[in-house]
């Protein structure tokens, strides 16, 4: 399934993202300590780790809902102490959530579409009248989010109220709509959480082609070794807020301090 | 058997008897049902986006009002006051957003309801400070609105319809059509929408939430005038005039809380039910049932539909 080794080095490139010697606490309790590590453009980057080891916190940093004590971001060459989720979303930063975080009320359709807010900028008075440029701009996005329902096969219910799909196919909108950000990062957490092992091989075969065909980089969080062998060129590991290895699936899999943390060790 | 007559026959048998006097009350509820819609419509707006039930949704409606009216007296032109006084509506919407809703952003929903009552008395105070305090008439003729009535011969009767509440009815329309398309239609609408249902999943999709108070609360003002104009040129303008505020949540409980078309025909059904409730069903009970009526119909039909007509069905897993 996955690309050999060489050809996808030829496909990752630079640095896209780094983040270095972060450091988050909430009161007394720390959530990450000291943790720096990168993501290069193209690549798919897993986060992983036991319960509780700041994985997600890790990506609400990233993203900017959480602002580090310590630590700076780099995004595209730019550094900076914390990001805003304003920032990160203009930047190019799209995200999925653990327990899906959808806009329940509103059709597939509108879900994904809300994707695209950044990407439209006509005045409120144009869209008020739904008329000229506003009409055309309103189409031409409308397009591109038909691709996507296309792309990940939701077609047949483009109309019906997220709140009432099955999680499977939530999870699969919520992809959607960070896909129609047309981001260059994307951050999924927990992707195939609760997933059936069917919907499972769905929803890494989307993540492959939306690496692939769109070159997006990504970084995911996901419990599944297996998935995270087949699909992630890079492994980051967390324990209790600290990283303590970094490297190619395989070598991870190795690592002493790695079968430690999941598995306990005897004292 | 009298009193069975009374309530169950009696009153249909007047509305066949004298139909002009049926559609002279249905009109009359008709119009005051619209002014409860739109002052409902205020809430609903807020509730929607921010969660925050806006108890000074009543006094924003006192506070357009007095500024339109002060401005004026001061010498400034209708028409400019109108402007000046939406600016001083955008104005307000900035500062909540900046004094209020920015600090307290995440805190539970009560504290935020608590923080709007600072706010009622805060408006009271600055509005009585800068505008003083006494009773003051509207200015709607200054404004192009029409006096008079128009008298419309029906069913061997007449029909009187003030020109003021004609005017007020095709406004409110304009403004609730004009409200529905934005939020159903345009890419803010749809933000806000996304913003009422989850605010960390707006949030990562780049929706500014502050920029989104600042539209609901503008919106919300400007609702606000529109009410306090056509409301202050009923009876006048005055800090009593408040109280409009409370016919709203009968509206509100019979509408759904966040429901747009909800406030519009809950607004309806009160203020005809109200009307039509008092002028037949009033001499039975002594009069004076309109004060307390609106509530009465919400309760039952809260007792069918808890959620209200339009609100979103709330399904619990235990």
């Amino acid at each position: 399934m996955r690309a050999p080794d060489s050809e996808s080095k030829t496909r990752v490139g630079d640095v896209l993202l780094a983040v270095e010697d972060v450091s988050l606490a909430f009161g007394g309790v720390k959530a990450i300590s000291g943790v720096s590590f990168d993501i290069r453009q193209g690549e798919i980057r897993a986060i992983i780790g036991p319960n509780g080891a700041g994985k997600t916190s890790m990506l609400n940093v990233i993203n900017g809902f959480y602002h580090p004590q310590q630590g700076r971001i780099t995004f595209k060459g730019a550094t900076r102490a914390k990001m805003r989720p304003y920032e990160a979303a203009a930047g190019g930063i799209a995200r999925t959530f653990q327990n899906v975080a959808l806009f329940r009320g509103m059709s597939a359709l509108d879900n994904i579409m809300a994707g695209r807010t950044l990407k439209m900028n006509r005045s409120l008075i144009w869209q008020l009248l739904r008329f000229g440029p506003a009409m055309r701009e309103e189409v031409e996005h409308r397009r591109f989010v038909e691709e996507i329902i296309d792309f990940l096969k939701i077609q047949e219910i483009r109309r019906t109220p997220v709140g009432r799909l099955p999680y499977g196919l939530q999870k699969r909108v919520e992809l959607g709509r960070a896909l129609a950000m047309e981001p260059e990062l994307l951050l999924l957490d927990e992707p195939m959480a609760g997933m059936n092992l069917e919907e499972k091989e769905d929803m890494s075969r989307f993540i492959l082609d939306v690496n692939d065909y769109y070159g997006t980089t990504i970084a995911l969080i996901e419990h599944d070794m297996g998935v995270v062998m087949d699909l992630s060129d890079r492994v980051v590991v967390l324990d209790h807020g600290i990283k303590i290895a970094d490297g190619t699936p395989a070598e991870v899999m190795k690592d002493q301090a790695v079968i430690d943390a999941y598995l306990g060790v005897s004292h | 058997m009298d009193l069975l007559y009374k309530v169950f026959l009696d009153p249909f048998v007047q509305m066949g008897t004298a139909p002009d006097l049926l559609v002279q009350t249905l009109w009359d509820g008709l119009v005051a049902g619209v002014l409860y819609s739109l002052i409902a419509l205020g809430f609903v707006l807020i509730f929607k986006a921010s969660g925050v039930f806006n108890f000074a949704q009543g006094i924003m409606v006192v506070f357009a009002a007095l500024t339109l009216v002060g401005l004026h007296e001061k010498g400034v032109p209708a028409y400019l006051a109108l402007a000046i006084t939406l600016a001083v509506m955008f104005g307000l919407a900035v500062g909540v957003e900046r004094l209020m809703l920015r600090p307290l952003v995440n805190q539970p929903d009560i504290i935020l309801f608590m923080a709007t009552f600072g706010l009622t008395y805060f408006l009271i105070g600055f509005g009585e400070l800068v505008f003083g305090g006494n009773p003051k008439v509207m200015i709607a003729s200054e404004l192009g609105l029409p006096k008079g009535a128009v008298d419309i011969n029906f069913a061997g009767g007449f029909v009187s319809l003030q020109k003021i509440d004609i005017a007020a009815a095709i406004i409110a329309s304009l403004m609730v059509a004009a409200l529905a398309v934005f939020f159903q239609k345009t890419r803010i609408g749809r933000a806000l929408r996304a913003v009422a249902d989850s605010h960390k999943a707006a949030l990562s999709v780049g929706i500014s939430l502050n920029q989104i108070w600042v539209i609901v609360w503008f919106a919300a003002g400007v609702v606000a005038l529109a009410t306090g104009i056509m409301w202050g040129a009923r009876s006048e303008v005055s800090f009593a005039l408040q109280i409009i505020a409370l016919k709203a949540l009968p509206v509100l409980i019979l509408g759904g809380f966040t429901s747009i078309p909800g406030a519009i025909v809950g607004g309806l059904i009160i203020g005809i039910g109200e009307k039509v409730g008092e002028f037949y069903w009033g001499p039975l009970l002594g009069s004076g049932i309109e004060t307390w009526l609106a509530y009465v119909i919400a309760l039952v039909f809260l007792l069918f539909r808890p959620q209200g007509l339009f609100g979103e069905k709330i399904i619990e897993r235990i």
